[in-house]
């Protein structure tokens, strides 16, 4: 096993900003650029990038491969999904909250379960569990509405601070690719934030001692099971915020996000960006959904393309975007 | 009571189909320790590939010459793993098992679309097969006879992976290989040579299981995906890596399946993943696998 020495070399927080700073900057703007549709697709990437990140604390940092994060996502999905259908409920930061509180839930008990297991054994678990989720969305149709799923409208941002506009599909589409944008580029923000603390941390750092070496972890007093359990949690909340907030910009839930296709794409994108460096999995969540959407429209054969720029990218850049781009450069200083 | 009989049947039948996916599945794992992901979409190569060849092959030849045509999935299922392993995995063997699984998973998607791109969106069947062997009356009810056949077909196979694993010489490479590889690689066994058998041999039992089961289900995209999560519980079930386990397995969820169908529709599916789930949690490396 070669362990890429990109983390040993982590950037100090302040040099994190130097570099954040300008993206930050360019993505506040980014509304007033783009076209209303590229922006919202830009939400999709973020969004995406969330639940990379979450699902980026288990891979990357804790050595564990998960093949069910898709449920963590739908868990969060269909929780706001139920808070619409059941509760009448409007505002999106009790959406966050319930889909939050919903999902620390579910991966707590799955959690508890699957964390007792390592390598392939930890992902088929994962994966058979999240098939649970997917089955009963799939088959109680009363409940979840099947394959039809449920609708999501347009919710209010802040107590109605931020109006929300009723009427045509215009309006619609200005929410999303304005407001909506802006508080989901908030919200990215603080999970990034909140998840670079948490890596940074003790806690982060013995989560790595595990990853690299569970017995010698064990010895210095890692209490090892317990550790993997929180990650575990941290991880799956993370990807149920994302679903929570992908709902309304969906318009709609359906049992394809709890299905295990999906959880393959989070390591997709994962892996696309770099799972052993911070920033890889949002820049390839973000990568990822403009590949995607730019196969799916540009020929049936969508799952081909992508299916090729897996194939090729395991094989040639195994390391990822961020990666790569790291080691090209630490190559350069080398010869330079 | 005759329902009964017709329920063990089809119970049997369907253990039958999940036994050929899921030893090719578990032999992979047991000698290569990958978890194919693309398992599945080999089995449903098979589907369409026989269904290809007999729809093809319709009306110029015999029905009974037309059985002939059976096996052609099975062999270009096991023809295409004879590419893939010396292509796409024998160059991650150094890698952590994360990529293995990713590569897999990459081919999962691209044979799902070349499937797709090969032969249309529309479902095919060569159900002519299973018509000409019309039905036979079993303890009152009436009862296929292309399932009898799928019921023989699944006993057979396990017979047959069973003594070519324990009883011949190469059975006992295999084992070898599977039990150490880097000490019967010292011992003079081929490891590559070994490793494209093994693979090879578990495309043949997927896509011999798609080929089988192709005049009941058709050729349907998609088949694979669904095939391969049922392929896990039963591996899960019965321990990943053992024949043993894959049979025992496929006969737990074949009754179950039966009986969901009929008794619990609604959660059938959940059931069966709940007892993969419970029976990782009593026995995590499966009923006879070894951890």
């Amino acid at each position: 096993m070669t362990r890429s020495p990109l983390l040993a070399g982590a950037l100090s927080p302040w040099r994190a900003l130097a570099y954040a700073a300008p993206v930050a900057l360019l993505m506040l703007v980014i509304p007033y650029v783009a076209a209303p549709y590229d922006t919202i697709l830009l939400s999709y990437g973020l969004i995406s990038a969330i639940a990379a990140l979450g699902f980026n604390l288990l891979l990357g940092y804790t050595g564990l491969l998960s093949f069910g994060h898709s449920a963590y996502f739908g868990v969060g999905a269909y929780a706001v999904a139920f808070m619409v259908k059941y509760l009448h409920i409007t505002s999106m930061e009790l959406f966050l909250l319930g889909g939050v509180a919903a999902t620390a839930v579910v991966t707590a008990l799955f959690g508890y379960i699957c964390v007792r297991y390592t390598r392939i054994f930890f992902s088929i678990l994962t994966l058979a569990l999240s098939q649970v989720l997917w089955s009963l969305a799939f088959k109680f149709f009363w409940v979840t509405g099947g394959t039809d799923g449920l609708r999501v409208p347009t919710p209010r941002l802040l107590g109605g601070m931020v109006r929300e506009l009723a009427g045509p599909a215009e309006a619609k589409v200005a929410f999303l690719s304005y407001r909506y944008y802006y508080y989901v580029l908030v919200v990215f923000f603080l999970c990034v934030a909140v998840m670079w603390v948490i890596v940074h941390s003790p806690f982060g750092k013995a989560l790595q001692a595990i990853r690299d070496n569970e017995t010698r972890a064990e010895f210095v007093g890692v209490q090892v099971r317990r550790y993997r359990l929180v990650a575990f949690l941290v991880s799956g909340t993370f990807t149920g915020l994302a679903g929570a907030l992908w709902v309304p910009l969906n318009g709609l839930t359906t049992p394809d996000i709890l299905y295990w296709p999906f959880s393959g794409e989070i390591v997709f994108f994962t892996v696309l960006g770099g799972f052993r460096t911070f920033s890889g999995p949002i820049i390839g969540a973000v990568v990822f959904n403009y590949l995607k959407t730019y196969a799916v429209g540009y020929t049936v054969y969508w799952q081909l393309v992508l299916g090729v720029v897996l194939v090729v990218l395991v094989l040639t850049m195994p390391a990822g975007i961020v990666g790569t781009l790291s080691q090209l450069r630490l190559r350069l200083r080398r010869t330079s | 009571m005759d329902t009964f009989a017709v329920q063990v049947l089809n119970s049997l039948f369907y253990a039958s189909t999940l036994f050929l996916i899921a030893s090719g599945l578990t032999l992979i794992y047991g000698v290569m320790r990958i978890v194919n992901l693309a398992h599945g979409n080999l089995f449903a190569i098979g589907a369409y590939v026989t269904a290809w060849a007999v729809g093809l092959a319709a009306g110029h030849l015999p029905a009974g010459a037309l059985y002939l045509l059976l096996p052609a999935g099975a062999f270009a299922a096991a023809a295409l793993g004879a590419v893939l392993e010396p292509t796409l995995l024998r160059p991650l063997y150094q890698r952590p098992e994360e990529y293995q699984l990713l590569i897999t998973f990459g081919l999962l998607l691209i044979l799902e679309d070349a499937m797709h791109l090969l032969w249309g969106p529309y479902p095919l069947s060569p159900g002519i097969l299973s018509d000409v062997l019309g039905s036979s009356s079993i303890l009152g009810s009436t009862y296929p006879n292309y399932n009898l056949l799928v019921i023989g077909v699944g006993f057979l196979a396990a017979g047959f992976l069973w003594a070519f694993v324990y009883k011949t010489n190469f059975g006992v490479i295999l084992r070898a290989t599977s039990q150490d590889r880097r000490m019967a690689s010292a011992l003079g066994v081929n490891v590559k040579r070994v490793y494209v058998q093994a693979f090879t041999l578990g495309c043949f039992m997927a896509g011999l299981g798609g080929a089988i089961i192709s005049p009941i289900s058709g050729a349907v995209l998609g088949m694979g995906v669904d095939a391969l999560i049922l392929a896990f519980v039963v591996v899960v079930i019965g321990g990943l890596g053992s024949l043993e386990g894959a049979l025992v397995g496929s006969i737990i969820v074949g009754f179950v399946r039966t009986l969901g169908i009929t008794y619990f529709a609604e959660i059938e599916l959940a059931i069966l993943y709940l007892i993969a789930a419970a029976v990782l949690l009593v026995r995590p490396a499966g009923l006879f696998g070894r951890p």
